[in-house]
């Protein structure tokens, strides 16, 4: 797999590009305290593409917010560890912060019109980009602005160089911003929810050139989705985020082949798969709703939703090895894992 | 019902080469351009069928559905409804048998209103019943669609996503409808919940006899859900036939192109290539010929100046001809 060598190409696989323990976000809100993030764990190896997935408000844009220091000033943000190789991100100071960003890691967000100024030309954009972090004359930034215009896909780039952000089409704006993205060569992308605006033939276009990129230039990305059919496709591993907790991660092929957490099981068997699930029949879907997350959520979060549950599920659980690099936040992980205790077909998709 | 009765029963819903088009611009200085936003399209739905609608946002899935609902009048062509055409029936009286679900739950409810009068609205516009005799069939309604009691004295603002849409569809279905337009009904609502959803609406589907136009980008939710399938590009169906016909043999090239597109949740099948250039092309500006030949893989010349016809697939049995399956593609090469 390209997990492997891409991990491989790394200079000091000992030490992981990012490296997060026990994140906490909370937010100040009307009714009280939101804990949006719940003590997650998680890291990035170099080069490799982490996939962050969750449902609506489960904390996966809080956390790739906290990491890009872009909170709302509100935000109370505490961990036990927060490093981006070697750097503490938790007492960086804002001047080193900006430096940071753009230049080793950048984001791409998920409707590109707002994330563009629209008073500004886009090789305009491009080259602030670069501009702001290199001591690069213009005709370098200009240049380089161009070479990636082609290198994601867009013709005529020069022409587009001149355009302001209107002009173009929404598949056109998103390869722009991978391309403001990359200007500095970054360490690491952070893609919160990249393609959920596009078409789904704009969409295998644009993920099919994000994997190729980031391959060529070995750059570490988390991609932040809810679609598990893109996590399938494009991940190398995988973190799957419940109510503001990470509740199981685990190599693409393992989550999908061998789910351990109930949460993910569920998840996996309620979204209809072509010769898998029959035409019109009844889907499995998880009953019940996402607790709220404003007061303290005791035990574990899942519990309200899950089969399994018992007097156990009361007391929060830790997040236990299943196999190799598999992680599961489940009292049962190890029963769950076990393909003999489940319907093995129920699970296998 | 006898099953001679049934065969006789017209369409549930019928368009006869219906267009829409937009004048776009114009002024002193600048001539109008006039947009196609929907072209030529006939499409028959035969009764307690899923009729799914698949495109790229632009294509003309939501102008065709408004047409449907009367909510804009069609440039030309006619809509039947049960066989009668719509196109001077008062909105009142259409309103009864054709109702929307749409996307997203968050606007489509007012905000001000408690679900119960939500829900009730239709029955009072249409005078139908007492004040008492609406509210138990509110509560009815709600029952079916999976809400509690209590529901009826909230406001939307204190449910969820899923709760939301349930509601919509409470309101749709109150009047006993025979066809809905779902425009969209799962793409705002997370994975979780929309399973939850798509089992209510096939649920109800079997319960109230239903015909529905179910609209959506998602492939793998239309095949589980739709009987048939049309493809539209650029305002004109290209391809239509049943789900079998259309997910394991599709013909024409821009349906293959999105079937290829869908990404299912196969772990190391990576993603894949499917060539198709950029996005459509400015549809004021369609290209000449078939629509499709400049992204299309397997153009030829004559594709750039002579438009394809939707025509029936010459293989298609007599059998399936009878009984409206019969398959139509709009390709040169197909």
């Amino acid at each position: 797999m390209s997990n492997q060598s891409s991990v491989e190409r790394s200079t000091a696989p000992a030490s992981p590009l990012l490296s997060v323990k026990q994140l906490r976000v909370d937010l100040p809100v009307a009714k009280g305290t939101l804990h949006a993030v719940r003590g997650i764990d998680f890291h990035v190896e170099r080069g490799e593409m982490l996939c962050l997935v969750g449902e609506s408000g489960c904390g996966k844009s809080m956390t790739s917010l906290a990491l890009m220091g872009l909170l709302p000033r509100k935000a109370q943000i505490n961990a036990d560890c927060l490093n981006f190789d070697g750097v503490d991100l938790l007492t960086v100071s804002e001047h080193e912060r900006s430096n940071l960003r753009g230049a080793r890691m950048a984001m791409i967000f998920q409707e590109p019109m707002t994330a563009l100024n629209p008073a500004y030309t886009l090789g305009n954009q491009l080259c602030e980009a670069l501009r702001r972090h290199q001591l690069v004359s213009r005709k370098a930034a200009h240049d380089r602005a161009l070479y990636l215009l082609k290198r994601v896909g867009i013709s005529a780039a020069e022409e587009r160089m001149r355009q302001y952000p209107h002009q173009l089409s929404g598949g056109l704006r998103q390869r722009v911003m991978i391309a403001m993205a990359l200007m500095c060569e970054p360490d690491l992308i952070i893609a919160d929810e990249p393609t959920t605006a596009l078409d789904v033939t704009i969409q295998a276009q644009i993920l099919h050139l994000l994997r190729d990129l980031q391959q060529e230039f070995g750059t570490a990305v988390i991609f932040i989705t809810h679609d598990l059919g893109v996590v399938a496709r494009i991940a190398d591993r995988v973190a799957v985020m419940y109510a503001g907790e990470v509740i199981e991660t685990a190599s693409a092929q393992a989550l999908f082949h061998a789910p351990s957490h109930p949460y993910t099981q569920g998840l996996l068997r309620c979204i209809p798969t072509p010769s898998k699930t029959l035409p019109g029949s009844r889907l499995q879907a998880i009953p019940g709703v996402v607790p709220s997350l404003v007061d303290k959520v005791e035990g574990c979060a899942f519990c309200n939703r899950c089969d399994h549950a018992d007097e156990r599920c009361y007391s929060t659980p830790p997040l236990q090895t299943v196999a190799d690099r598999h992680l599961s936040r489940c009292h049962f992980a190890h029963q769950l894992a076990n393909p003999a205790t489940i319907n093995a077909q129920e699970v296998t998709l | 019902m006898s099953s001679v009765a049934h065969h006789l029963d017209p369409l549930a819903l019928e368009l006869c080469a219906l267009s829409k088009t937009f004048k776009l611009g114009g002024g002193m200085l600048h001539k109008s351009r006039t947009l196609k936003a929907v072209n030529d399209v006939s499409l028959r739905v035969p009764r307690g069928q899923v009729m799914g609608l698949v495109g790229e946002s632009g294509c003309g899935k939501s102008t065709l559905a408004k047409m449907l609902l009367g909510l804009t009048p069609p440039s030309a062509g006619d809509v039947l409804i049960n066989g009668k055409a719509i196109v001077n029936a008062n909105q009142k009286a259409l309103a009864r048998h054709i109702q929307p679900i749409f996307q997203d739950p968050y606007s489509s409810l007012n905000p001000r209103q408690r679900i119960a009068q939500i829900v009730g609205l239709p029955l009072r516009i249409h005078g139908i019943g007492t004040s008492k005799e609406q509210a138990v069939k509110v509560e009815e309604m709600l029952d079916m669609v999976g809400l509690p009691k209590r529901a009826a004295q909230q406001y939307p603002g204190q449910m969820s996503g899923g709760q939301r849409q349930r509601v919509a569809i409470a309101r749709a279905l109150i009047m006993r409808p025979d066809l809905v337009i779902c425009d969209e009904p799962t793409s705002a609502l997370d994975v979780s919940v929309q399973a939850q959803i798509l089992n209510l609406l096939l649920d109800l589907k079997d319960e109230f006899g239903l015909t529905y136009l179910f609209i959506s980008h998602d492939l793998a939710v239309v095949e589980h859900l739709a009987d048939r399938l049309a493809v539209m590009y650029l305002g004109q169906i290209v391809e239509e036939g049943t789900r079998e016909q259309i997910f394991t043999a599709p013909r024409h090239p821009y349906t293959q192109a999105l079937l290829a597109s869908a990404l299912t949740p196969e772990p190391g099948l990576g993603v894949p290539d499917i060539g198709l250039g950029a996005g459509q092309p400015d549809p004021t500006q369609p290209p000449s010929g078939c629509a499709f030949h400049p992204r299309c893989p397997v153009a030829q010349p004559t594709c750039s100046q002579q438009a394809p016809t939707l025509s029936a697939i010459a293989q298609t049995s007599d059998q399936a001809t009878r009984q409206g399956n019969q398959a139509r593609v709009a390709c040169h090469f197909a």
